[in-house]
This record gives C-alpha cells, structure tokens and sequence, in this order.
C-alpha cells in the first residue's frame, strides 16, 4: 500500500482540494471510450481522467450506463473504440485478473461473496492475486504455502481491524445483514491492496445509518492507504460530500464533469436528472 | 518474618506493588489482550517497561507532581499503564466514561484542570478538540490508535507509542527523576480520582488515596480468596469504581491477569475464550445473558427442549443447595451430576462461565429468578453492596450464605450503622479522602468520625445479620395518605420481566402510584416474531395493543406481589403507560452506568404525568431526542394509559 507523504508542493496535473488534501497526477485516462453490445451503443466517446489519491464519483440516470463504465475499467468489458492509460502506459486488451493484478479491485453492486464461507476466508480470497504457493503446496500446506497463509491472515487482520468487524470474523457472511456483506466486500477488495478501487453502488438498499457508516469507511480508506477511489453512487447527497470530482452520464455520453459544486449547477445534469420537456 | 513486614511496608502505592509483581511474578502473564484475532500478552516485567517508557516519556513532556492525566477509552492494556505510569510521576489519573459527550468530557477536563489527556481515537480527540477553547490548562493530548489522525496539528497532540520510544531514549536523562518521584510515594498520596455518574447534579470527584484502594483490595482479596491465579475479563467502564479496583487494585495486590475483550461487540467471545476465574457484572449483563439463552431455546427442537426444561427443573431444585454444601438426596445428587454432562456444563461454557470460581453482581437489585438460575447452575455468583465513596466494598456475601434479597455483611474492616430514618451508615479504611473542590458535599456526606452516609435506605435481618437495601433514601417517600413510598423496590420488581426493560414509578405525595415502562425490544421483538405481529419501529411495536396487555399482567402480577408486603402495600401501580421511546444516557435520563435519573424524567415528561393523574385515555407527546452524534430531533406519539386492576390493602380499607 502506498505510504502517504506530506508533499507541500503540488505534483504535475494535481491539484489541492477544499479540506486541503493533495491530489497527484493522472493514474487512469480514459480516452474516447466507445462500447457497443451488437446495435446498442452503451457508451459513446467518453474521456475523463482519474488522478492520484482521488475519489471520483460517476453518477446518472438508471441505464447511462455507469455499470458498463466500471466494466471498461475493470477490464471485464474490452471497449471497441479508445483507449485505455493507466499509469502512463497504454493498457492492451486484458482479462480482468489481469487487471487486477495491476492493482484494480471492485465491488459489486448485487454482493458477490462466498455466503457459505466466513468473513474471515472472503476477505481472504482478495489475497489471491497476492499469493505465490501453488496449488499442490497450499493443497498439502506445507512449506512455502504455510508461511504465506500467516503473512496474509496478518493483513487480514489488519482489514478486519479497520472495518471494525471483529465481532463477525468467523459467521458465514450469508448470516450477516446486507450492510455488513457490503463492509465485508469492501475488506476483500481492500485485501487486495489496490491502487484504485472501484466501488460500484456501495450504499445502495442501506439505511441512513449504515450509509454514514459505509461513507466514514470510504474516506478512511482514502485518508490512511491513499488508495484512489472510483464510485458509482446514486445516494445525491452522498456523491456531492464523498468525492472531489464527478462524472456525469445520460444515455452513454458524458454530459458534465467537474467538482460537485460545478456539477450541481451544470443545466444538463439538472435537465438530465430532473428531465426536460421535450417538444 | 522481618523481610516480609518491610516488604508490606513499602508496598503504599500500585507503582510499588508494580515493582514487586515484576520481581516476584516476573513471567507470569499481567496483561492479555485480543488484538488482531490473536491475544497478546505481556508477563509483569514486560508491563512494567512499557509502564516505565510511559513515565519517562511523560517527563520528557514535563509533568508535574500533582498534575491530572484524563484517561478516556474502553478497557486496553494502553490505559491502565497510562494510570500506572501516572501515579509513578506523582501525577493523579482520572478515567473517564469514553461515551461521555464532548461537554460532559470538557465540564470533567476542566473541573479537575487536566493537563494531560491520554485517549483512544481520533472519536476522543475530536471531542476534546471541540471543547478545546474551555480547555485552557489542557496541554497535551496523547492517543493510542493513529487511524485517521494523521493530518492533525501534532504540535500538542502526541501517538502514545512515540512517547514511549520518547522515555526510552532519554532513560539515562529521565531516570533518576522518576526514582526520585517513584520514591516520595506516600500510602496517604492520592492513588486516583474518579468521578460520579451522579444521579442529580453535576458529577463529582472522589479522591481515592492509595490507603483506600490497597487495604480494600487487600481486605477483599482475602475475602474471597484471590491469588495471582486468577483470570478476568476488564470489559466495565474503566472511570468506574468498580473497574480500577478489579483491573487495578486486586490485580496489583494479587498479581492476577486481566485481560482486556477485542471491542464491545466480540465481549462474549472473548468471555469464552478466556474463561474468567473471578468475575464481576452488572445484573443488566445477567439479564441480557440469560434472555438470550431463553430466546434460543424457543428455537430449539423439541428434544433439546425437553432436555433443558427437565434438568433446568432439577437444578433449581438442588443446584443451590449443592453449591452452598447442604446434604442433597443421593438420587438428585445423580440426577444433578447428569444435568451437568447434558446441559449445565455447555451452557456454561458457551456462556463463558466454565471456571468461574467468585463471581459479583452489584449496582441494582437482581431478579430472583435470575440469580437463582445462575447459582443453580453451580456458578458462585453473590450480591454486594459498595460505592464509590467506599472504595467499593461496604457489604459481600460470604460463600455458603447467599441470597437474592440481602446484600450480605459487612465487608471486613468496615462498620456499618443504620440510624435513626432508616439510612445506612458505614466507616472504613476505604473511606474516600474528599471530594475534589467541594468542601460542603464532602462535609454532608462525611462526618468527622469517618462515617459516610450511603444515601440508601436498608436494614439488618435480625435472623441472619445480613443487610438488606430498600431504596434511595432520597427517593423513599410518603404518599398523600402516609403510606410508604419505595419506587425502586416496585420498579425492581417490574424490571425482573424479562419484557420490562426499565420502569419508572412515581407516587410520592400522591394518592396512588402509576408508572411509565420501558419495553425490551430484544424479548418483546422475538415475541412479536413468534406471534407473527409486525412492527416497523420500536414506537409501533410499544404501542401495539398486544404487548399494552402483555404489560399489564406483568404489572397486575407485580401488584399482587406488592400487596403481600404490609409495608409497601400502598405501592401498587394503579395506572401505566409505555414509553415511545428508550431511556437513554445520551438524553440524560440515565446516568452512563444506567441509572434512572428521576428529576430530569419528571421535568421532561411532566405532560406525560398529568395524564397519569387527571384520568385521561390517550395523551398526544412530543419529545426531543439526541442522537449519538449529538444533533437533536423530535419525535412525537399518542401514548394510550391503561389502568391496572389493583390488590385492596387494609390501609386502603381503613381509610374508606
């Protein structure tokens, strides 16, 4: 996990936020992104960028098409047009573990977690792409695979700690109310130690409570790894305080980006949102 | 043996004992705790360096003799060094209740002029950050966990563990001044200050000095025959009396281990794990235990049901009686033996209770059924009776002679007088030195003799010598025709329901007694279940007219039970509603060790009152709520009020 640094200066393409905190340069541009299933254009040249140590929200209209965005980025959908940089390299074609061995981790917005197996071992499946023993030596656990297992239980420990979520360290997730699973998904894509971390809908069907939960989790895990943070959030409210800036989306395209602030104000997102009479 | 007086004569303060325990119980383990799925451990040497770096560090930030080092966070190895470390500079620690709001933390910060905070996490520093402005004596403030404290000013604010590595690297600088300090440590020296929940007014600091704490730790450690075998769980709130003597006093004076639960929420896991040896918990805690084990057994298949039912059954016929040594039939004796294989022994074991050998219940009254039920499992839980004021200890209950409805003799070492308007009296070594800047509250509750008045009013049983609390003596009171007015007695009786969660009873200068309830929504919730009601909210589910009738046996039954007392026949609750909301501390109508805080809920609620008294139906409420974070909201509700059918008393009958 990348340490963090009290650079005063601004770095290139950086810039400071309102609460003072220093956002780096580019870690992922998007570039003239077009994604087409069959006749159905989902995404229609989209650019945006986003930067070191951000949070960055996509928001629009049911169906804009911000799921199939998170896809691009995740690697689980190969767009037809654009391109890809992360890091300062062009990404080829990957599969998504590849992609998450660079250091992509998501969650999702319907729980995608072992129900039948603890919290403990989820989280621990974020480990994986971390792990060197192979199969006959993790099977027999033995050696090499031995060492390993306790080096990753103590960084899973570490993530159980943060998400204060000791109590259910050993109940199958399947047991746990919906806004624990949600916590639990984001300790597994946490245990991976990802560069950027993809969130898709992490408040949806939450109470107001759990949501500031799950927004204090999201801020803390910014503050205290530096992780970059991507966000797909339909909670208005929640965007606007969460992230420093925000892409909006209707019908595939892009139709505002900017700071919450300048968002909010932009007439097409308003019309976007509100809906507009159409003559 | 001379070696061993002048040992004891040495041993006047907890950082002295420190020293002994590092000598004499050098590898054996002080302190345990979960962190990171694993406990962690330190022997008494290792204590003792971390207590020593502490110290040191604290020098190097130039404390002085005298000063006061707040100590606000949940129970962690960390903060009883920091008590330790404290008390070894000559400085006084004062814990506080880490769920105290920012003012509440700021009136206690500043009446007592700390200068020193040590706390948890970024939760405490920003509350005390908030107040920082009222705070003008504070200078530093040192936390434990760094998580999201990274980006404050760190000009004043300082990371616990680098205040060690601190005291560490300037040991050769430092050490002798803390020899000097560690040195001029009188057994008349202030030990630590602990502040009163206080039912009324602002809380006060009792000043414990460290003659208090070490005889009384001494005394009661020889009571009950503690040794540095022992093993308990710190889970109480450490600005509690009860806590420093447990985790400190008797710990240091033994050299037993505590061992402190990963959070709040994992408790009974760890409870589990550890096995405790000595134990001590509010009834609330037995309360709660025991409803839930009542609640899973609903669920149980039916053979496990019977199972438990029968042997339950054969408990509470001889479990008692086996416990306290009394001859038992040779044919229960087997039966009891069995229960235990089947039942008891894994009951007490998922309940964590396996090795239990002294366990205490203390601060309310218990339900009968509830003490019963855990003594007839072969668990040596007893009542006493203490307070702060008397470093805890006034009356415990010998092994072999307990009961639900006494609180036991006097403790040893302390005298215990009831006077003439029924309150009692005591005297110990344990006696608080004062109350801190408050000259007059000392005097009214202390005389010149040493005799403290309890405030509650109680009275020795002829027959057995053993005590027995009736109520506050402030709450004891007459009603309109003279009768004898004992809230708690009656809200005590309401509150051994499983259902009632709290209860509140008011009467005094009245004709008859009403009551406002506060459901359990833990029991009632699962009852609703089984039943099939639906609920939305906790309001709904307190209004729904089933569970008004559900109360209402409870309460008619607690008349009746009422009724056969002469003295407190008057008593019985005639009218009752149910509240639309829990109590809460955050409200200020409990006290943060939940205690009902009577004035402020006659004030807030007076509307609710009237229509207690003025025969009304259905009365229309609005209240005002604080939430944990401190923001205010309203909520409002049409309260039904029920009238209970009620036993006629002869005093009733004679004044008709």
């Amino acid at each position: 996990m990348s340490s963090l640094t009290h650079k005063q200066e601004i770095p290139e393409g950086g810039y400071r936020t309102p609460d003072g905190r220093i956002i780096g340069g580019v870690l992922m541009d998007l570039k003239h992104i077009t994604l087409r299933f069959g006749g159905v254009v989902a995404i229609k040249d989209i650019s945006f960028d986003i930067r070191e140590g951000e949070i960055r929200a996509i928001i629009g209209p049911n169906g804009a098409g911000k799921s199939s965005m998170l896809n691009v980025i995740s690697g689980f959908y190969v767009p037809q047009e654009g391109e890809i940089w992360f890091r300062g390299q062009k990404r080829p074609p990957l599969k998504p573990y590849q992609v998450a061995r660079q250091g992509v981790a998501r969650t999702f917005q319907n729980i995608a977690l072992f129900k039948g197996m603890t919290t403990l071992d989820n989280i621990m499946t974020g480990r994986v792409t971390k792990m060197k023993s192979n199969m006959l030596e993790q099977a027999i656990w033995w050696g090499k695979a031995e060492r390993e297992e306790s080096e990753h239980r103590e960084k899973v420990e570490e993530i159980i700690d943060f998400l204060e979520i000791q109590a259910i360290r050993k109940t199958p997730v399947g047991r746990l109310p919906y806004g624990l699973q949600k916590r639990v998904e984001l300790g597994r894509a946490l245990a991976a130690e990802p560069d950027l971390l993809l969130l898709d809908e992490p408040m949806a069907g939450m109470n107001v409570e759990e949501k500031e939960d799950m927004s204090r989790f999201i801020l803390d895990v910014n503050d205290e790894y530096g992780t970059t943070i991507a966000l797909i959030e339909h909670d208005m409210g929640v965007v606007m305080d969460l992230s420093d800036r925000v892409v909006v989306m209707d019908y595939g395209k892009k139709i505002g980006d900017g700071t919450p602030d300048e968002v909010r104000n932009n007439q097409a997102v308003i019309d976007a949102y509100l809906g507009v009479v159409h003559e | 043996m001379a070696d061993s007086s002048v040992q004891s004569e040495a041993l006047n303060s907890i950082p002295a004992l420190l020293a002994r325990n590092a000598e004499k119980f050098g590898a054996r383990t002080a302190y345990r705790e979960k962190e990171y799925g694993i406990w962690q451990s330190w022997t008494w040497a290792e204590a003792a360096k971390e207590i020593e770096a502490l110290a040191l560090g604290l020098l190097e930030l130039g404390i002085r003799e005298g000063d006061y080092v707040a100590i606000i966070g949940r129970n962690r190895p960390y903060f009883y060094w920091a008590m330790v470390a404290a008390q070894s500079v000559g400085a006084v620690p004062v814990p506080m209740y880490q769920d105290a709001n920012a003012q509440e933390l700021a009136y206690v910060l500043g009446h007592c002029c700390a200068r020193f905070a040590i706390v948890d996490d970024q939760e405490q520093v920003d509350k005390i950050l908030e107040e920082k402005d009222n705070l003008p004596d504070l200078e530093h403030i040192i936390y434990v966990d760094p998580r999201g404290l990274r980006k404050y000013d760190h000009t004043h604010l300082h990371q616990y563990s680098h205040i060690q590595e601190i005291g560490r690297a300037a040991y050769d600088e430092f050490n002798p001044e803390l020899e000097r300090r560690l040195a001029k440590l009188g057994y008349d020296d202030t030990c630590v200050m602990l502040y009163t929940s206080g039912t009324t007014g602002k809380p006060k600091g009792v000043v414990l000095s460290n003659r208090n704490v070490i005889e009384s730790s001494k005394n009661s450690a020889a009571f009950d025959n503690l040794t540095e075998e022992e093993e308990i769980l710190a889970y109480l709130p450490m600005a509690w009396v009860g806590d420093f003597i447990f985790s400190v006093g008797q710990a240091y004076w033994c050299g037993f281990c505590v061992n402190c639960p990963e959070n709040a929420e994992t408790m009974p896991t760890d409870l589990r794990e550890i096995g405790p040896t000595y134990y001590f918990a509010p009834p609330r805690f037995f309360e709660t235990q025991l409803t839930s084990v009542m609640i899973r057994m609903e669920d149980a298949g039916r053979i496990k049901k019977w199972l438990f039912d029968h042997y339950m059954k054969v408990a509470r016929e001889v479990g008692p009686s086996i416990l306290d040594g009394r001859p038992v039939p040779f044919g229960k004796r087997l039966s009891y033996a069995l229960g235990n294989i089947f039942i008891y022994g894994p009951l007490k074991n998922v309940l964590g209770l396996s090795r239990i050998r002294v366990g205490y219940t203390a601060g309310e009254a218990i339900g009968p059924e509830i003490f019963e039920f855990y003594r007839s499992l072969g668990i040596n839980l007893k009542q006493l009776y203490g307070q702060t004021e008397a470093t805890v200890f006034i009356t415990q209950q010998p092994d072999g002679e307990v009961r639900a409805d006494t609180v036991g003799v006097p403790s040893p070492g302390v005298e215990v007088e009831i006077r003439d308007n029924g309150e009692v009296y005591y005297r110990s070594p344990g006696v608080f030195v004062e109350y801190y800047k408050n000259p007059e509250s000392t005097a009214d509750t202390k005389d010149a003799e040493g005799w403290v008045a309890t405030g509650d009013a109680g009275f020795f049983e002829e027959s057995t010598g053993h005590l027995r609390i009736i109520d506050r003596a402030k709450d004891v009171g007459k009603m309109a025709d003279g009768r004898l007015f004992a809230p708690k007695y009656v809200e005590n009786k309401l509150k051994f329901y499983p259902n009632i969660l709290e209860a509140v009873v008011f009467g005094a200068g009245r004709d008859f007694c009403t009551a406002f309830i506060n459901i359990d929504l833990n029991a009632v919730g699962n009852w609703a279940e089984r039943n099939n009601i639906a609920y939305a909210s906790y309001q709904e589910l307190a209004a729904h007219p089933q569970v008004y009738a559900m109360i209402q046996d409870h309460v008619e039954e607690v008349n009746r039970s009422v009724a056969e007392d002469e003295m407190l026949s008057g008593c019985q609750i005639h009218r009752f509603l149910i509240l639309h909301k829990e109590l809460d501390a955050d409200d200020g109508e409990l006290t943060r060790t939940r205690k009902v805080r009577r004035r402020i809920i006659e004030e807030k609620y007076a509307d609710l009152i009237r229509a207690l008294y003025d025969g009304s139906e259905k009365i229309y409420t609005e209240t005002e709520v604080t939430y944990e974070d401190g923001r205010k909201g309203r909520i409002s509700a049409t309260l039904e009020i029920r009238d209970a059918s009620v036993v006629p008393t002869k005093a009733k009958v004679a004044a008709q």
